[in-house]
């Protein structure tokens, strides 16, 4: 592995500013190992070109001594933001040859800062699943695998290109989104820091939409300080976005390093869940230890409503999904399969065009949205969920942060829950109620399974309290003092 | 859209006049109206698009018009506002909180696959229109609700045999749709709802009332039902574009349906379009199957809230509107509801009227404004904005006929000129030397004249004093009409030795 | 509440999506396994309680009535599996 890309985003961003290192050089080294990481699978689109372009832009301003907080540092986008001129598919047949005349919000923040487009990352399609196996593009495979056993694993999902290009070193830090853990289940996966802000915080024009009550976009990096920095870039309001929030961005760097000395941190008893195996129980009470040797003070909370936020989840995502997905229909752009007539085509193009995961929530969201099961399905499944919401506000009024664990298992392979949608849904228990209540949330590496694979744990924070919710992931990370990384066997 | 009706519709009581005859009895139309108006605004509802008419294809389509991923939507405040004025002008009740829907179906010229709609909350709720009929009879109609919501592209269907070609330049132009309740009996009264609607908005510039280019086009929702039965089976007549086709849809439906249930069949409840060119109603093949539209509140969207202040402030700058305007045109200057009535009808007659009436006699001027000059606009096909003569010219006439210098016979022989021309009244009155002559020695000269030449006349006008006119008419004629006529009865009445008074 | 062949049949159609008819009983059984599992929810009391309408409580901020005149015409179309003369091309449409 080059010695280039063993640096983090601050070590890089630092080294760029003192001329130790160029962009070029830089973009040139990712360019290089994601042209050996090809196994991974990560990329589905790489912008070599178009990279070295930008980063030869960004010495020119590092040279006069100017550029933004982001200059010169290449970063892979998770292939829902559509990126201009550039190749953007969600990861779905149906988007083929999409090349959309319009930069999303969010990465046109990352290129005004600087930042260089390494090329699109591959996802679940329309970032539908927790295993980045509904891609049309293919699974991606997670650079890290058990101990002494070459099966292949899943990165998480549905950001797993995202998760395992950073893991892999295969780019400095990428962007995801989070519709029910999509950033935080597969940072935990593969050893990497990933946070979903507050529902508002990032603008969501642009990016293909999943949930919309729910999408949030968010950063995976290899620590929690790049997080900061990359959230600083990325958040901010859009006058474009109504339901992106008009307040100013912290410069969330800054918040680190401040201690937990005093910090109220809750523990919601309704996430020690049946079944839950024992060594991710004991990350968990490690992680209390380790918070509460640093100042904070431990709280058990109640979250009474817990257990049912995954089936409003899968009521609400789904409903809003059906609709969302109508408008790939073959006509403005995509994918079309002619038929006798519209409606046929219609049906073909939509039947070719989506993969099996997505069809079905689009069938479960037509379903109860449809006349007779509206109030039944999506109206109970709202008022439940602003129970959940109350639930979390009520616990906030007497913590700062919540701490539990991001996913209830390490990794998994490739093809063990693909036949069994409820089994691949229950890895979202710990991430699905903070989108269902708008909060932010991030995960930590915490420490490694018995057979080696890496484990997160998550904050929850009080909305646009992200400041606070890195404090303390960074008390966290400073605790674990997670040093482990994959062999690079997808070299050989 | 289709609401339930039959518990909120207004009681009537059958009109004779109404009632289609048919072979087993009187039958009785009930009738409710859908009304879609452009709002008035320069952007989209939803985007900064123009929503100008009449540009090339997909010209004024942002990539939120066209529903490319990951587009999101804004909402217009102009467009808020107007559908609040729209609202406060039916005097509707405003609805502070209302909340955005998606209507979902698929249709090429609906990009998005859904429609944003207002379902359960609308931000208008209920209110009423009065309808004027010819015969002085008023009719009361209940409005619903009226709610906002995005127009879809259009499709051409006729440029290709096998092809459809669609266009989303309207994509995203905001409506209102108005609905009313099925408070209408008859074809007549349909069309009079919509003059009427079309009016009110027009004062309240909050839609163009243009129907050729689109901006008012009304779904008509018609059944029938033997007098005191309950109410009958629907059917729904989308887009209907002008108000005589309107009439001519309801009349053809109606029978249609009549003939149907006097055979003993029963009527299906569907959509159906009406085409002009055979005046019949058919139904629409793409929408055969039941919709299930899957209403759900819009998540890009938050609810929209409204503060009593605004819709204060919206109230307090309401134009005068059609029905107020009628009432005092009455009372201010002693018109007759007929004379009212058709100058309400479009606001800007009624200004031009009242622009005419300031300062003179109101009478002469509701006949002038709504006799010659109303004739003058409909035969030459001019709106008033077009009229070559203004409303102070057509004032200056007036005075020139209150001060006599000008006969009313000669006022119209200038009018006509005026209209021709544009010239001022008085310009025409000085160089066609058309003052009225009140100088006594003239027109006793002509009178005198007249008598020498026609002594058997005088005699008879001695037995029968209605002669007296033929004399009138003879000193008009050999002085072109220019004498005044109150001068020449007076001395005609003192030569021929009648009183003046008889 | 559970959903029979028929009924994936018509969900499908209305979303528009071609299903094959040796694909429904696949799809039965995964659609009723979900909905089985949602049942849970109606254990919930729910009495009284607001849906939820946004996730973040804030005003709808609103747009100017200000049109930017821009002919995006190429750029919106470019993508379009069938254009022509700047219209969107698909298979007939039956009114």
């Amino acid at each position: 592995m080059s010695e280039l890309t063993k640096l983090t985003l601050a070590a890089a961003r630092d080294a760029l500013k003192k001329k130790e290192i160029s962009a070029v050089e830089l973009t040139g080294a990712y360019l290089a190992e994601m042209a050996a990481g090809t196994a991974l699978n990560t990329y589905v689109t790489v912008t070599a070109e178009k990279s070295m372009e930008m980063a030869k832009a960004s010495d020119a301003r590092l040279a006069k001594g100017a550029g933004g907080a982001l200059e010169g540092l290449p970063l892979g986008i998770k292939d829902l933001f559509c990126t201009k001129d550039v190749l953007t598919t969600a990861s779905s047949h149906i988007l083929d040859g999409f090349r959309p005349p319009y930069e999303s919000t969010v990465t046109a923040n990352l290129w005004r800062d600087g930042a260089v487009m390494l090329g699109k990352l591959n996802n679940d399609e329309f970032a539908m699943g927790s295993s980045n196996e509904t891609s049309f593009y293919g699974p991606v495979v997670n650079p890290w695998r058990r101990k002494g056993d070459a099966t292949r694993l899943v990165p998480g999902g549905s950001s797993g290109g995202s998760s395992a290009a950073v893991a892999a070193k295969l780019c400095l830090a990428a962007t995801a989104t989070d519709t029910g853990g999509s950033i935080r289940q597969p940072a935990a996966f593969t050893g990497t820091v990933g946070i979903k802000p507050t529902y508002g915080r990032c603008s969501r024009w642009g990016i293909v939409a999943f949930a919309s009550s729910l999408d949030q976009a968010g950063p995976i990096t290899r620590d929690v300080r790049d997080a900061a920095i990359m959230l600083t870039s990325m958040a901010g309001h859009d006058e474009k976005d109504t339901t992106s929030v008009d307040r100013p961005v912290p410069d969330y760097e800054a918040a680190l390093g401040q201690g937990v000395k005093g910090l109220r941190v809750g523990i919601p008893k309704e996430y020690r869940v049946d079944g839950m195996p024992a060594e991710i129980d004991a990350l968990w009470s490690r992680g209390i230890e380790w918070l509460k040797a640093a100042g904070a003070e431990i709280k058990e909370v109640s979250l009474p409503h817990t257990k049912y936020a995954l089936p409003t989840y899968y009521i609400v995502a789904p409903a809003e999904c059906s609709s969302n997905l109508a408008r790939y229909d073959g006509v403005r752009y995509g994918l079309r399969v002619e038929g006798r007539d519209i409606t046929d085509m219609y049906e073909k193009t939509r039947a070719a065009g989506f993969g099996a995961e997505v069809r079905r929530r689009v069938l479960m969201g037509t379903y109860v949205l449809s006349a007779g099961y509206y109030d039944a399905y999506y109206l109970k499944a709202q008022k439940v969920r602003t129970l959940i919401a109350r639930d979390f506000a009520a616990a906030f009024a007497d913590v700062d942060v919540l701490l539990t664990p991001t996913a209830p298992s390490a990794a998994f392979g490739i093809g063990e829950k693909t036949d069994d949608p409820l089994s691949m849904y229950l890895n979202d228990v710990f991430t699905v109620p903070v989108n269902l209540a708008g909060l932010p949330g991030i995960s930590v590496p915490a420490g490694l399974s018995s057979d080696g694979l890496p484990l997160g744990l998550q904050l929850i924070g009080r909305t646009f309290d992200e400041e606070t919710l890195l404090r303390a992931a960074y008390a966290v990370e400073q605790a674990a003092d997670f040093k482990a990384a994959p062999e690079a066997w997808w070299k050989a | 859209m289709m609401t339930d009706f039959e518990s909120t519709m207004r009681k009537r009581e059958p009109r004779e006049e109404d009632l289609i005859r048919g072979a087993t009895g009187d039958w009785e139309i009930i009738l409710g109206l859908e009304v879609h108006a452009q709002v008035t605004s320069e952007a989209k509802l939803f985007s900064a698009s123009s929503t100008k008419f009449g540009a090339e294809q997909n010209t004024q389509v942002s990539f939120v018009d066209a529903a490319m991923p990951g587009m999101l939507p804004v909402i217009n405040r102009y467009c808020v506002e107007q559908a609040v004025r729209t609202g406060l002008g039916l005097k509707a009740q405003i609805n502070l909180r209302s909340v955005f829907d998606r209507k979902n179906y698929f249709y090429p010229d609906l990009p998005q696959g859904y429609q944003i709609s207002q379902f359960k909350h609308p931000i208008v709720g209920e209110g009423e229109v009065v309808l004027d009929m010819p015969d002085a009879r008023t009719v009361i109609v209940g409005i619903e609700r009226l709610h906002l919501e995005q127009d879809a592209g259009k499709s051409l269907h006729d440029q290709h045999p096998a092809m459809s070609f669609v266009d989303l330049n309207r994509s995203g132009v905001a409506l209102m749709e108005i609905v009313s309740k099925p408070d209408m009996r008859s074809a007549e009264e349909a069309r009079a709802y919509v003059t009427k609607l079309r009016t009110i908005l027009r004062y309240l510039g909050t839609c163009d009332g243009n129907m050729e280019e689109g901006s008012l086009r009304a779904d008509v929702n018609v059944s029938v039902r033997k007098v005191g039965a309950p109410l009958g089976t629907r059917c729904e007549i989308k887009n209907v574009n002008s108000i005589r086709f309107i009439g001519q849809a309801i009349e053809y439906e109606a029978r249609r349906q009549i003939d149907i249930l006097e055979d003993g069949g029963k009527i299906d409840q569907e959509t159906r379009l009406f085409d002009p060119k055979t005046g019949e109603t058919r139904p629409m093949r793409s929408k055969e199957e039941a919709h299930d539209y899957r209403y759900f509140p819009d998540p890009d969207l938050l609810p929209l809230v409204l503060r009593q202040a605004e819709v204060d402030a919206i109230r307090a700058s309401l134009p005068e509107l059609p029905d107020e305007k009628k009432a005092r045109l009455i009372s201010a200057y002693g018109l007759s509801a007929y004379d009212a009535t058709v100058l309400v009808s479009d606001g800007a007659r009624a200004d031009f009227f009242e622009a005419v009436a300031k300062g003179r006699d109101a009478k002469l001027a509701a006949n002038w404004v709504t006799g010659d000059f109303f004739a003058a606009l409909n035969r030459e096909g001019h709106s008033i904005e077009q009229s070559p003569v203004t409303a102070k010219q057509l004032g200056e006439l007036l005075d020139l006929i209150s001060d006599g210098t000008i006969s009313g016979r000669i006022a119209k022989q200038i009018f006509d000129s005026m209209y021709k021309t544009g010239r001022d009244p008085s310009k025409i009155v000085e160089d066609e030397g058309l003052r009225q002559v009140t100088d006594f020695g003239a027109i006793e000269a002509a009178i005198d004249a007249v008598i020498a030449a026609n002594p058997d006349k005088v005699e008879q006008t001695k037995v029968k004093p209605q002669l007296a006119g033929w004399f009138v008419g003879q000193v008009m004629k050999s002085t072109s009409g220019k004498a005044n006529p109150q001068v020449v009865n007076e001395i005609l009445a003192r030569k021929l030795g009648l009183s003046s008074d008889g | 509440m559970s959903v029979d062949q028929k009924t994936v049949r018509h969900i499908a159609r209305l979303a528009r999506i071609a299903v094959r008819d040796d694909e429904l009983e696949a799809l039965e059984k995964e659609l009723n396994g979900i909905l089985d599992w949602v049942e849970q929810l109606g254990e919930v009391d729910v009495e009284g309680v607001e849906p939820m309408t946004s996730a973040v409580e804030v005003a709808m901020k609103m747009r100017d009535d200000v049109a930017v005149v821009q002919d995006l015409q190429k750029e919106v179309t470019r993508n379009a599996p069938g254009a022509e003369d700047g219209f969107y091309v698909v298979p007939k449409v039956v009114e």
